[in-house]
């Protein structure tokens, strides 16, 4: 059987695929930030995982407002990252799992999560930032796992609730457990931490929420169920709404973890980034 | 179309809920802006934006909106940021620019702004 070896989150900003592009690992504005990677990649050098479940949230390039599902899991062979409107050089395609994938969707759906299933899914900077993150140079990287995509909707309102995320990540972790492979799979939950990038309320950063919520998604994720989706928006800002991939990703790890990397840094581009490493017992 | 009831209309201040009522109203324009992510769409606005507006049939409040690169009255006409987005990439502007032009700060302000909250 698969064992998940543990969950990684990162902000997804575009302007970070943008520096990696440029490679300014080392510029003032963006070397606090890069710094809280290298930890990630030996972590990764270690324990090479088979799979990666990337949690993202789409922006507006795999779906529109036409069909808007809640829960996406992608169930392709490869993931195309296209333009997203802004004609930035586009990468390879991702290799997908879908043996993966289809376990997923038929164990979380006979656990009655009801799921969208997509056999063709663009992925945008909120897939790609990550993997180009924890694997340099991704997909072009000898360690990169075959990956699935779980995009959920925060786009439009109704989006779901913490608990439901929460919960969603438990649902996954015996998908995951249960895939009949002898094979060592990482979850990541992209995203986030507090930004909004519209209304006059526009550049709102919330340092200490934010650190709220690291705190508490290592050891006490269930406390975070109390924050009502609107709280979310108050206290995170408009897009800051993005943290329920956190909670997807966190629910997915079990009770025991153990916290191996943790970075914070305001601000990169308009939002307040985190990352978070944390391993499974 | 209120929903009492719902959490979905708290008020909070400078933020406008992007719900069922404002994806219908902005529909058209954040389909528009969502053609934007072919390269070929984008040349064809900025070659007339009117005739590319009056093909998916804009209203003339969100037509006015974009004519006057006024962002909050793209929002209040049902527009969603992550479609804008794409809309604002046309016209090169970073997430700075947007925030400057919804604040009303000179970009490098909003940027001090950002900084300041570290």
């Amino acid at each position: 059987m698969a064992k998940i070896l543990g969950g990684i989150t990162t902000s997804h900003i575009p302007a970070v695929g943008n520096a990696i592009q440029k490679e300014l690992f080392d510029d003032p504005y963006w070397k606090p930030f890069f710094d809280g990677y290298p930890k990630v990649h030996e972590w990764l050098a270690a324990n090479k995982p088979d799979y990666v479940v990337n949690i993202y949230n789409d922006h507006g390039l795999g779906f529109f407002l036409d069909r808007m599902p809640t829960f996406a899991v992608g169930a392709a062979h490869e993931y195309r990252n296209e333009d997203e409107g802004w004609g930035l050089p586009s990468l390879p395609p991702f290799p997908g799992a879908p043996e993966l994938s289809w376990h997923i969707i038929e164990s979380m759906v006979a656990d009655e999560f009801d799921i969208t299933s997509c056999q063709e899914l663009p992925v945008d900077h909120g897939f790609v930032v990550p993997m180009q993150l924890f694997w340099p140079g991704a997909p072009n990287n000898a360690d990169m796992p075959r990956s699935v995509p779980i995009s959920a909707n925060t786009v439009q309102h109704p989006i779901p609730t913490l608990k439901r995320a929460l919960d969603f990540g438990v649902s996954l972790r015996k998908a995951l457990e249960s895939f009949p492979e002898d094979a060592k799979i990482v979850v990541l939950g992209t995203g986030g931490l507090s930004h909004q990038l519209d209304g006059e309320r526009a550049g709102f950063i919330n340092k200490e929420f934010d650190q709220y919520c690291l705190e508490n998604i290592v050891h006490n994720p269930t406390e975070l169920t109390k924050i009502s989706r609107m709280e979310l928006v108050e206290k995170a800002g408009a897009q800051g709404t993005e943290f329920l991939m956190w909670m997807m990703m966190r629910g997915a790890l079990g009770d025991n973890v153990s916290e191996i990397n943790r970075n914070y840094h305001i601000p990169v581009s308009n939002t307040g980034a985190g990352t978070l490493l944390l391993e499974c017992a | 179309m209120d929903q009492p009831g719902f959490d979905a209309h708290t008020h909070i201040p400078g933020t406008t809920i992007f719900d069922g009522a404002q994806a219908m109203k902005g529909y058209n324009l954040n389909k528009m802006c969502f053609s934007f992510n072919r390269a070929e769409n984008r040349d064809a606005f900025k070659e007339d934006a009117e005739a590319y507006m009056e093909k998916f049939e804009l209203t003339e409040a969100q037509k006015k909106a974009i004519r006057s690169s006024n962002i909050l009255a793209m929002i209040a006409e049902g527009g969603n940021i992550y479609y804008l987005a794409k809309l604002a990439g046309i016209f090169k502007l970073s997430v700075q620019d947007v925030g400057g032009l919804q604040t009303g700060m000179t970009t490098e302000k909003f940027k001090e702004f950002l900084a300041s909250q570290a």
